[in-house]
């Protein structure tokens, strides 16, 4: 563990990427109390250019609501999705390639050809039908991120399964008569976790832009600003206020970013011997 | 060769089968009727029609017998009427075909062009400035969200410099013909190409770099050193030739983000294409239009998974055509 947070420290990506994902659990967490502005009350005129009111620093949008409280209300939102669908995704994917990989033959087959299938429908597609179905709410976002996005999970687990069942200790296990499902959990899943939380990481990144992506197209929980909301009900009068899509989309930015740079930084950490020269 | 690609057609077919089965269930989780649910929500809809599409999709018969209907209409290219559009759905899509087809494969090919650009630069001078700019480029590039690029885009090219025109395909009322036309139609294209293109061209970006260093070590390329070819040669004969086959592969997987792209960028452009058309769909809750578009983008996939495997094949002869 000391191990893994020295070579995480080491990598200046892997250090920006801790940092901008600690300030935006910060806001996300804490935001709402230091700045109570509710993101849905009208707090000031409409179309307040940004840097002109101390109270409302990032300017009004189009019906006088503070645009600065909507970002940090719209942290929440979006790190909750990215990381909740992830979850999700995990708890689908990590089983299901656990299984193929493990069982090999038949049960590899139709597991795969499964997985393959969810993977060739175009998914962010696929996302829009399901909750626009399913009726938007965050319930319906976290479930279609995930629906779309555990197949690379599910192909990753198997892989790493499927090598790891011919090792000794995996063989010695079953000589000694282990149960197959603890030889899965207890065994094999420990050793291959970390490329799983590698592309977890990066997973989450996907799933903000793919939530921001539904709620700029009107797909959001109508009950809860988020980031691709703002920039959705800005859009219509970007002529008059750019304020309103630019800042909000900023904060995607930084945080998609800082997600990515964290994948970096965990891929050299956790796996030294895929990690190659000048990355 | 041509059985590889009969096989594959059939694979394609069968999985563009069950889609459309899943299409079938989906329709029947929304809420409600789905007579109702079909013929568009919040009062679009006469009972008359919706008796009808009742005994059209024979809605009263038991479940499999309803699936059958269901496959037989969409295998004779009938994906039913969109009642808020009058118009069928089938119709509707074709009409739109033609400019998503345009926008997809111009980002396409701009970001596969510009990427393996970029990223062979990278590599070729990895450790410099250059590599550290580009690389920082396509980081910023990867995270950004389609929608707002295309809004800045906006904001910078048509709201302050006036250079491009922010929405449509052509000019409205303009009129013009042969090269004028095309002209035109250009100048509305590079926008939405462009931001479309440029979160793939990221992605091509770091998969060239990655993939050139790692190849640029292996021993044939020290075999070509000792030849005493020239290092442009090496890097384009040699080493990119190898490190494109996983770009190529990135791309074929790539082709369903690339529609889903298509669905943001023509909505913020208001590019008459088939994400247009879902956004549209979308708005109105016209469930069976939705369901339509949501096929015919995944028959696009599938051709184009079929294509790049078809390209990978040819660009790596090792490979031979047998699955």
């Amino acid at each position: 563990m000391k191990q893994f947070w020295k070579s995480m420290l080491k990598s200046p990506s892997g250090v920006i990427g801790l940092v901008i994902l600690l300030l935006a659990i910060g806001v996300a967490v804490f935001g709402p109390m230091l700045f109570p502005n509710s993101p849905w009350r009208m707090v000031q005129r409409p179309f307040l250019p940004p840097f002109t009111l101390s109270t409302v620093p990032l300017g009004t949008d189009a019906l006088g609501r503070d645009v600065f409280a909507g970002m940090i209300f719209g942290a929440r939102v979006s790190l909750l999705v990215g990381l909740v669908s992830t979850l999700v995704a995990l708890v689908v994917g990590v089983p299901i390639g656990a299984m193929a990989g493990y069982f090999g033959g038949k049960v590899d087959d139709a597991l795969m050809r499964f997985t393959e299938f969810f993977q060739t429908i175009p998914s962010f597609a696929l996302a829009i039908v399901l909750v626009a179905i399913l009726q938007p709410s965050i319930y319906s976002i976290v479930a279609s991120i995930a629906v779309v996005s555990w197949p690379p999970v599910a192909r990753l687990v198997r892989g790493e399964v499927l090598s790891l069942r011919t090792r000794e200790y995996v063989q010695a296990a079953v000589v000694t008569g282990q149960s197959n499902a603890w030889i899965i959990l207890r065994e094999i899943l420990p050793n291959a976790l970390s490329p799983v939380i590698v592309l977890a990481s990066l997973m989450v990144a996907t799933a903000i832009l793919l939530e921001s992506s539904l709620s700029f197209l009107g797909l959001g929980d109508p009950n809860l600003i988020s980031w691709g909301y703002m920039v959705g009900a800005g859009r219509t009068v970007i002529r008059q206020a750019w304020w309103i899509t630019v800042f909000p989309g900023i904060a995607i930015l930084i945080s998609v970013l800082g997600l990515n740079l964290i994948g970096e930084g965990l891929n050299d950490a956790l796996n030294p011997r895929l990690s190659r020269e000048g990355r | 060769m041509l059985s590889f690609v009969a096989q594959r057609v059939v694979k394609g077919v069968i999985v563009l089968l069950a889609i459309v089965v899943l299409n079938f269930f989906l329709i029947r989780l929304a809420p409600g009727d789905p007579a109702v649910v079909m013929a568009g929500e919040a009062g679009a809809s006469d009972q008359i029609f919706v008796q009808q599409l009742r005994e059209k999709f024979g809605l009263d018969k038991p479940v499999p017998e309803q699936l059958f209907i269901y496959v037989k209409g969409i295998v004779t290219l009938d994906l039913g009427f969109s009642f808020r559009q009058q118009a069928p759905v089938s119709k509707l899509i074709l009409e739109r075909l033609p400019a998503t087809l345009l926008l997809t494969l111009t980002a396409f090919a701009i970001s596969l062009v510009l990427g393996i650009l970029f990223g062979t630069f990278a590599a070729r001078f990895a450790g410099t400035w250059l590599d550290t700019a580009i690389t920082i480029f396509a980081l910023v590039f990867y995270a950004m969200p389609i929608f707002w690029v295309a809004l800045m885009g906006i904001l910078l090219f048509s709201v302050t410099m006036d250079w491009l025109p922010s929405f449509g395909y052509e000019t409205v009322g303009a009129n013009f013909s042969g090269l004028g036309h095309v002209v035109d139609v250009a100048k509305h294209l590079i926008m939405p190409a462009m931001t479309l293109g440029l979160f793939f061209m990221a992605t091509y970006t770091r998969m060239t770099r990655a993939s050139m260093l790692e190849v640029k070590r292996l021993d044939f390329v020290k075999t070509a050193r000792a030849k005493g070819l020239s290092d442009a040669v090496i890097q384009r004969r040699h080493v990119l030739r190898n490190a494109l086959l996983p770009v190529v592969t990135l791309a074929g997987v790539h082709s369903g983000t690339l529609i889903g792209g298509a669905v943001i960028t023509e909505t913020v452009f208001a590019w008459p294409g088939i994400g247009r058309l879902m956004y549209d769909a979308l708005l109105q809750r016209d469930y069976n239009l939705l369901l339509g578009v949501f096929v015919i983008c995944s028959a696009m996939v599938l051709t184009f998974n079929l294509i790049t495997d078809l390209v990978y094949r040819l660009v790596d002869p090792r490979i031979e055509f047998t699955s």
